[in-house]
């Protein structure tokens, strides 16, 4: 009797852990949503004054902002649809295919989700510092954004890979399909799920990156880096309105994908009862 | 797949420009920075390859302070980062039922506000006249003239918060995996609650603990924004020097050099982690393959 009290109480307790857990990790988001309708006095927007729909209504009145959303988000798109392409015949051969130096290269890929940003960032700069200073910029950013990603795209893609079953492709090949229809008709659908996430979390890592495109940004203004070059100086509550657009539509587009995920695997649930009906009419 | 096909060059093509990006620009520039890290000169004179290797010895002299401040930071986080994400990942895995993707979805919640951001948000959390100063001033844990922002707390709390969906991730990765059918038979042999977390829990969720703590670790002990943004140049951590060496004083062997001092370090965790678990499960492939 004691016993199962006592249990009861570690299974509240540890509820209760859990909930304040959550709570550590959404504070500070909801800090940020409810800031982005201050009125602050001064040029920081930490301490609360007055409730104002001003910054949502000019989301854009800070000098320079939407020139650098418009930069991180037409960088974001080009290199999730680079790294996601590149990571996903990465994936594809190292999950389909046996060959010589699968181990060093799983190992290879891996390495760059270890290494700290900053060492990242700095030995790209080096480089393009010794191949006689090109212009850094746009194109250097995207350079980088899509040397980062990759690994992540090879991660998200390959599990969904390992996952998948090989007698639907040998089945469309069993009825004449070439590899090439076999991929686009069978496979390619089948593994879209994976690849929409990963190319989610490309994006989303993308317009976040601060650390990387410091280093390779020459003069060109990202978000976040308009973030950095404004901590110093002012801190207004636009930058708070367009983070919780990035962080709401960030959001809605990660719930489609679940959501369409959860679809989809219940489409492939269906097969094995269609199959006992091939077995039952044979 | 025919077995033809598996003969063929196919895989190599695959591979071919994802491979080859990451070759030309992730390892060729560690080439480059780490030539970098042992020449001389300034940016006016230009930088000649004089095979310096004192610039190493000079590097750690001068910057340890930094260094070890690095690794107490990021270890005091990642233990912290542990503590809070164990329990998490515990009750998401074994207790979440129906409501584990969206309890999942508010974990990563943080990644989809932009870093900076989420930092300065810190920032109003922990400023001098918010709710938590004078609620610990009220307690008495903190003094009545001090302050948690510009110090060790505030930046520690930072790189916590920051880096915690990367500890929960693995460590709930590998919970979930766990057969609930060894936990039963756990308590049918009359094992107590904590025998059964000790003996089979524990164990079998060690994998994940590991690649929580080092993807935790590394990204904690390279960074420089929360040093910034939360604390003084009293909390200065290698990050910061990197940094200020590379971007702002223009000294690019010494900053080469401490970046490649940090990436051995790393690499060094990674290559001992890689022994212990393999090199499929560094890219999460556990699973039994199709």
């Amino acid at each position: 009797m004691t016993a199962a009290i006592r249990r009861r109480g570690l299974d509240w307790l540890l509820n209760v852990y859990g909930l304040l857990a959550l709570i550590y990790l959404l504070v500070p988001i909801a800090v940020i949503i409810v800031f982005s309708f201050n009125n602050p006095r001064g040029r920081f927007n930490f301490i609360w004054q007055e409730f104002s729909l001003d910054a949502w209504q000019h989301p854009f009145a800070v000098q320079g902002v939407g020139d650098a959303l418009k930069t991180s988000i037409e960088i974001a798109a080009v290199s999730t649809v680079v790294a996601t392409a590149l990571g996903t015949l990465t994936a594809l051969a190292l999950v389909r295919y046996e060959f010589k130096f699968r181990s060093p290269v799983n190992f290879f890929i891996f390495i760059p989700l270890a290494t700290p940003e900053v060492v990242l960032g700095a030995a790209l700069l080096s480089q393009f510092l010794n191949w006689g200073a090109p212009q850094l910029g746009f194109a250097t950013i995207l350079i980088a954004h899509v040397m980062f990603n990759l690994s992540f795209v090879v991660i998200t893609v390959r599990s969904r890979l390992i996952g998948f079953d090989r007698s639907l492709e040998e089945a469309a090949q069993d009825l004449g399909a070439t590899p090439w229809q076999t991929f686009r008709l069978v496979t390619l659908p089948l593994i879209m799920p994976g690849v929409l996430a990963a190319a989610l979390l490309a994006f989303a890592l993308s317009i976040d990156d601060f650390v990387i495109t410091n280093f390779n940004s020459g003069s060109t203004i990202t978000f976040p880096l308009f973030i950095w070059g404004a901590a110093r100086v002012a801190i207004q509550p636009q930058i708070y309105v367009i983070a919780t657009m990035i962080f709401l539509v960030t959001v809605a587009a990660m719930v489609l994908t679940v959501w369409q995920q959860r679809r989809a695997e219940k489409m492939a649930a269906v097969r094995p009862d269609d199959a006992e009906l091939v077995g039952a009419a044979a | 797949m025919p077995a033809r096909l598996r003969k063929t060059s196919l895989p190599y093509l695959l591979l071919l420009p994802g491979l080859g990006w990451l070759l030309l620009f992730f390892a060729l520039p560690l080439v480059y920075m780490l030539l970098e890290s042992l020449k001389t000169g300034t940016i006016y004179t230009g930088f000649k390859l004089t095979w310096e290797f004192s610039n190493y010895t000079d590097a750690l002299k001068n910057y340890d302070k930094q260094f070890i401040r690095s690794f107490e930071y990021a270890g005091l986080a990642t233990s912290i980062a542990l503590m809070i994400g164990y329990p998490l990942a515990y009750v998401i895995a074994f207790r979440g039922g129906r409501w584990r993707n969206a309890l999942l979805l508010m974990v990563i919640a943080p990644f989809f506000v932009t870093y900076l951001i989420r930092t300065l948000s810190w920032e109003t959390i922990l400023s001098d006249s918010g709710v938590v100063v004078s609620t610990l001033k009220s307690i008495g844990i903190v003094s009545q003239d001090g302050r948690l922002l510009d110090t060790t707390v505030s930046v520690v709390a930072g790189i916590t918060y920051n880096f915690l969906p990367f500890m929960i991730l693995p460590l709930y990765a590998s919970l979930e995996r766990i057969d609930s059918r060894l936990l039963e038979a756990g308590y049918d042999l009359y094992g107590r609650r904590r025998d059964v977390f000790l003996r089979v829990t524990l164990p079998l969720s060690m994998p994940g603990v590991v690649a929580g703590v080092l993807l935790t670790f590394i990204p904690a002990a390279g960074d420089f924004v929360n040093a910034q943004l939360l604390g003084t140049p009293k909390q200065f951590m290698i990050g910061n020097v990197i940094q200020s060496r590379y971007l702002v004083v223009t000294d690019y062997p010494t900053a080469a050099a401490l970046s490649f001092l940090l990436m051995a370090f790393s690499l060094i965790l990674v290559i001992i982690w890689a022994r212990v678990a393999g090199t499929e499960a560094l890219l999460g492939a556990e699973e039994e393959r199709a």
